[in-house]
C-alpha cells in the first residue's frame, strides 16, 4: 500500500462562520436536519447498496462520526467531518440505493438530499466489478447535478476477476472525475480527497454526461417545458431533469415546483454587511 | 412466457416489461430491461419470492413481479 501522504484531519472544534464560506444553502440544509455550523463545504456519498460507501465514509471521517436518523424518518443516517487542504467538509452518508426515481424512502431519503439539500459535491461511489450496474445511478446523480465524483471502488475485488476498468477514459465519458479505489485498503483516499476539494471549489470544471432522450414527443415536450422551469427558478441547475420528472408524473417534484421547495436553494448567498 | 414459469437454474432473456408508472420504473431501477438475461438462482420454501441473478447481482422478486416480465427462454 501506498504512503498517504495526504490525509483528512479529525475536523476542531467550530470556528466562526467566514465571510467566505462556500455553503450557501444553509436554510435548506438546516430543514433537512443538517448542522453545518463551523464547515465550508458538504459532501454526501451515494452509490448501490455494498459498494464500499460505509468504508469510504470510515477512511474520510475516521472517527469523527454520529449516527442517527433522517429528520422525520426511520432511515438511519451517519455523518462526520474531515479537514483537507485548510477546508473543512461536512460528509452525509445517503442510503444505499439503485436508483433516485422509485418510490422507496431511502431513494426520497437520498434523492431529496441531492436535489434540495445541494450538496457541494455527491461522491458517487460505483462497484468495480457491477460497473455496468452501478453507472444507473451514476448517471442518475448527473441528471441532478454536476457537482460529482465518482469514486471506482473496489478495484482490488476487480482485478482479481480480471477486469481492469480505464478510469480514465469513464473520466471523459462521464465529464466528471473517477478516482479508483480499494477503500477497504485506504488506496485511493488521497486521490479522492483531491478530487472532492477540486470539485467543490470549482478547480475541477465538470461537464456531466447527460442522455438525451430518444423520443422525439418527449424530448418536444422537455424543450417547451424547461424554459418555463428556469424562468420560475433561475439559476436552477437541473431544470431539464426536473421537467422531465413532472411529465413523469412524479407527485413529490410537482410538490416542490409548487410551494418553491425546489427554488429555495436558489438564492445567491447574502452579502457580508460592512462593518 | 413470463420470467415467472421458469424453473430453477434456467436462463433466460428479457423481451418486454409490462406494468406502469413506478412498478415498471423499479423493475428498470433493478436493471431489467429489454435485452437482459437473468437466471432463476433460488426459490423460497414456499415458492414466492424467487431469487434471480440479473447484471452479477441477485435480487428477489415477488411472482406477480416476475410475471409481468416476458422472456424468452436460452437453455
Ligand atoms: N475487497 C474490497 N472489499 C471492500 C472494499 N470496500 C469495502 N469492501 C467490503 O465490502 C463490504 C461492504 O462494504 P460497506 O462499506 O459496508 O458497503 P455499503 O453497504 O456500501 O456501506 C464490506 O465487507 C467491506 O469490507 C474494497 O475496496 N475492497
Ligand atoms: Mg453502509
Amino acid at each position: 500500500m501506498s504512503e498517504h501522504l495526504i490525509t483528512p484531519e479529525a475536523v476542531g472544534a467550530p470556528t466562526a462562520h467566514c465571510a467566505s464560506c462556500p455553503i450557501y444553502n444553509s436554510a435548506q440544509l438546516v430543514k433537512l436536519g443538517i448542522d453545518i455550523t463551523g464547515y465550508d463545504y458538504v459532501v454526501a456519498l451515494a452509490g448501490n447498496p455494498n459498494t464500499g460507501k460505509s468504508t469510504v465514509f470510515n477512511a474520510l471521517t475516521g472517527l469523527r462520526q454520529h449516527t442517527g436518523n433522517w429528520s422525520g424518518k426511520t432511515v438511519s443516517r451517519a455523518e462526520g467531518g474531515f479537514r483537507f487542504r485548510e477546508r473543512r467538509y461536512k460528509l452525509l452518508d445517503l442510503p444505499g440505493t439503485y436508483s433516485l426515481l422509485s418510490t422507496s424512502t431511502d431513494e426520497e431519503v437520498a434523492r431529496d438530499f441531492i436535489l434540495f439539500g445541494r450538496p457541494d459535491v455527491t461522491v458517487v461511489v460505483v462497484d468495480a466489478t457491477r460497473l455496468e450496474r452501478n453507472l444507473n445511478l451514476a448517471l442518475q446523480v448527473l441528471a441532478i447535478t454536476e457537482r460529482v465524483v465518482v469514486a471506482l471502488n473496489l478495484v482490488d475485488e476487480a482485478r482479481r476477476h480480471g477486469i481492469e476498468v480505464d478510469a480514465r477514459s469513464l473520466t471523459r465519458d462521464l465529464g466528471v472525475p473517477v478516482v479508483p479505489m480499494a477503500a477497504r485498503r485506504g488506496e485511493g483516499v488521497p486521490e479522492l480527497l483531491a478530487a472532492v476539494a477540486d470539485v467543490a471549489s470549482g478547480a475541477y470544471p465538470t461537464r456531466p454526461r447527460r442522455l438525451p432522450l430518444r423520443d422525439p414527443e418527449i424530448e418536444r415536450a422537455v424543450a417547451a417545458l424547461t424554459p418555463q422551469i428556469e424562468a420560475a427558478f433561475p439559476g436552477l441547475p437541473n431544470a431539464r431533469w426536473v421537467a422531465l420528472r413532472l411529465l413523469d408524473g412524479d407527485e413529490s417534484i410537482a410538490r416542490a415546483v409548487a410551494d418553491g421547495t425546489l427554488g429555495a436553494a436558489v438564492a445567491p448567498p447574502p452579502l457580508p454587511v460592512a462593518a | 412466457m413470463t420470467l415467472a414459469d421458469l424453473p430453477l437454474g434456467a436462463r433466460a432473456q428479457v423481451l418486454a416489461l409490462g406494468g406502469a408508472g413506478a412498478e415498471r420504473r423499479r423493475l428498470l431501477d433493478l436493471g431489467i430491461l429489454p435485452g437482459t438475461v437473468i437466471s432463476v438462482e433460488s426459490r423460497s420454501p414456499l415458492g414466492d419470492p424467487t431469487a434471480y441473478r440479473v447484471r452479477d447481482t441477485v435480487i428477489a422478486l415477488r411472482r406477480e413481479q416476475a410475471a409481468r416480465i416476458t422472456v424468452r427462454s436460452e437453455i
